[in-house]
């Protein structure tokens, strides 16, 4: 039973409320649906249990977040209609997300930059003034936490390997940087989120990214790309890169081939 | 069984008296249930007839990921994707402990990855079948999962200690799987559309006799079974154990209200078991030389996955080594 206060407050944000759930949840869903596209094609049997061992947290993240956002909606809708109903334009995740598999450096690159932002933001998140948030964000920030660990270590690794993997990995940066400006960007969504005490500040969140990505890249012998370089933004309100359809299409398949099907 | 056609390299049992004194105490060990450890005497041929089966075992596993990764992309709730993950994952790790285990008999891990990349080792041959809808994923949990573990329930007491430890984590996960298989069909069977009751039944038609081939060819057919039973590597005949799944299998399948792509499936009531029509040896030996319809494509995708990451490992090795010489 929520107190009168917390209704209050609910009502006045629920939209926007709604719309930050939902890109919580989508970023979840879609980097969780890249690594279920890379079972059984791990460098290594150990990268395999990992690999799958990411995708589930990131699944389980979803459907809390997604679980919470079809409450909101009050629409007869729950987690796995958001999930496998929705078209292209109606999922908020960040483009980061949603880029191909690419080779073991894309992977672990798009998951570094993405696991550096979502570490903190999580972290900011465990004292929203939303308490339901704030538990998802506390069990989440234990998992992300050991994501972080894992990308940051291997981008040092592929950084600082052989030439070649050093190769690879900046390759794989420069292609992924155009989408991490993304990640710090502030709209009105975050900003009303901000103004109610849902989400943390983001000035501390972008200085705190920075600051991770600063000291993994250079310990990984690896060149930062600029952050006034130009950056490609829209996920979070629709307007996705050609490669989410595709993902989307494979994954709904079967509710949408099936609409009456009710139990799976 | 996810080890299948074990060569022992031996058609004839020895008996106490025609064994060297080394020979004899193991033997004598295993008669009394004792486990064999890895510091302990063996004979060569119990050795290499363990890292064939261990190993044959632990590819299983993981050539068992591709069929189920085939439908990871297009689970259709949130639950079974989590589910179907998560099984994945356990076969990952079922594999790196059976590899672990091999490895406590002096083989290699790379060197027996490298003999199923080229043909020269086996398994499981259910694996080379395709799955092509989603029931197959309750099918390969219920039968699949289901005929393993009626093979692997006795291997928790299997002589050598190390293999013997690691089926019982195996055990209680496969059984876990099979009841969650289970519970897909069943859920498309009682409270899905025409459509859903229709993929179930086509699973259990295309599924059917591979999971009873999985036992192994009869027992007339299965030269190398009776010093695998002398060693206690084996305990029940091949037919025993086939007979055991599918008097266990047959009142699950009438609970789903499905049938049997089998004419001859009936019920003895003198024996209080039920009888089965003939199996298709033939298809069994096909897909074991390589003839089935995916053996060349999972091969190639581990194939590929290993290859592929080649440079990956390299980088780690350097790294490490880099680090390393910092520190000295």
């Amino acid at each position: 039973m929520q107190n009168p206060a917390q209704k209050n407050v609910a009502q006045k944000t629920q939209a926007p409320l709604t719309d930050y759930l939902l890109r919580l949840g989508d970023s979840a869903l879609v980097l969780g649906q890249r690594h279920a596209q890379l079972c059984g094609k791990a460098p290594a049997l150990e990268e395999e249990l990992a690999l799958m061992n990411v995708g589930l947290d990131l699944f389980g993240q979803a459907r809390n977040w997604l679980g919470y956002a079809a409450e909101l909606m009050n629409d007869n809708v729950d987690a796995d209609h958001l999930a496998f109903r929705r078209d292209a334009q109606d999922f908020r995740n960040l483009l980061i997300t949603e880029q191909p598999n690419g080779d073991f450096a894309d992977i672990m690159g798009r998951q570094f930059l993405f696991d550096a932002w979502h570490v903190h933001l999580l972290d900011g998140l465990t004292h929203s003034s939303d308490p339901r948030i704030a538990e998802v964000a506390a069990k989440s920030l234990k998992e992300a936490t050991y994501h972080l660990r894992r990308s940051s270590e291997w981008v040092i690794r592929l950084g600082d390997g052989t030439e070649e993997s050093h190769t690879r990995m900046q390759r794989a940066l420069d292609n992924l940087w155009q989408f991490t400006g993304e990640l710090l960007q502030v709209d009105e969504i975050d900003q009303a989120m901000i103004e109610t005490g849902i989400a943390p500040d983001p000035e501390a969140i972008a200085a705190r990214w920075k600051a991770t990505v600063e000291e993994v890249l250079e310990e990984a012998t690896l060149e930062r790309p600029s952050y006034d370089a130009w950056m490609y933004t829209g996920g979070k309100v629709g307007h996705h890169t050609e490669h989410l359809g595709f993902l989307l299409a494979e994954m709904q398949y079967l509710p949408r081939a099936y609409p009456d099907a009710t139990a799976w | 069984m996810y080890a299948q056609l074990v060569e022992t390299g031996s058609n004839k049992l020895k008996t106490l008296d025609e064994m060297s004194p080394e020979e004899r105490q193991f033997q004598e060990r295993i008669n009394d249930e004792i486990k064999i450890e890895p510091k302990n005497w063996m004979p060569d041929a119990y050795r290499k007839t363990l890292i064939r089966q261990i190993s044959q075992h632990a590819h299983s596993e993981i050539v068992g990921m591709l069929p189920e990764g085939n439908w990871l992309t297009r689970a259709p709730t949130l639950k079974r994707k989590l589910q179907l993950m998560a099984k994945i994952q356990d076969e990952a790790g079922h594999g790196l402990y059976l590899y672990s285990a091999m490895e406590t008999l002096g083989a290699d891990r790379d060197e027996e990855i490298d003999k199923l990349h080229d043909g020269r080792a086996k398994y499981s041959s259910i694996f080379n079948y395709p799955t092509l809808n989603w029931a197959d994923m309750g099918t390969i949990g219920w039968l699949v999962d289901g005929a393993a573990i009626v093979n692997q329930v006795p291997l928790q007491r299997t002589s050598y200690g190390p293999y013997a430890r690691a089926m019982i984590r195996v055990c209680k996960e496969e059984s876990f799987h099979q009841r969650q298989g289970y519970q897909i069909l069943l859920t498309m069977m009682q409270e899905g559309t025409d459509d859903q009751k229709a993929m179930v039944q086509d699973s259990i038609n295309r599924f059917w006799w591979p999971s009873l081939m999985m036992f192994g060819p009869s027992d007339e057919n299965s030269p190398n079974s009776a010093q695998s039973m002398a060693w206690k590597i084996k305990r029940h005949s091949n037919d025993e154990l086939r007979q055991r799944f599918l008097d266990q299998t047959v009142p699950q399948l009438e609970l789903l209200g499905c049938t049997a792509p089998d004419p001859d499936l009936k019920y003895n009531e003198e024996t209080g078991h039920y009888e089965f029509g003939e199996i298709d040896w033939q298809e069994f030996f096909d897909v074991v030389k390589g003839n089935g319809p995916c053996n060349r494509e999972r091969i190639e995708a581990r194939r590929s996955a290993i290859d592929s990451g080649a440079w990956v490992r390299e980088a780690a090795v350097a790294y490490a080594a880099k680090r390393q010489r910092k520190a000295a």
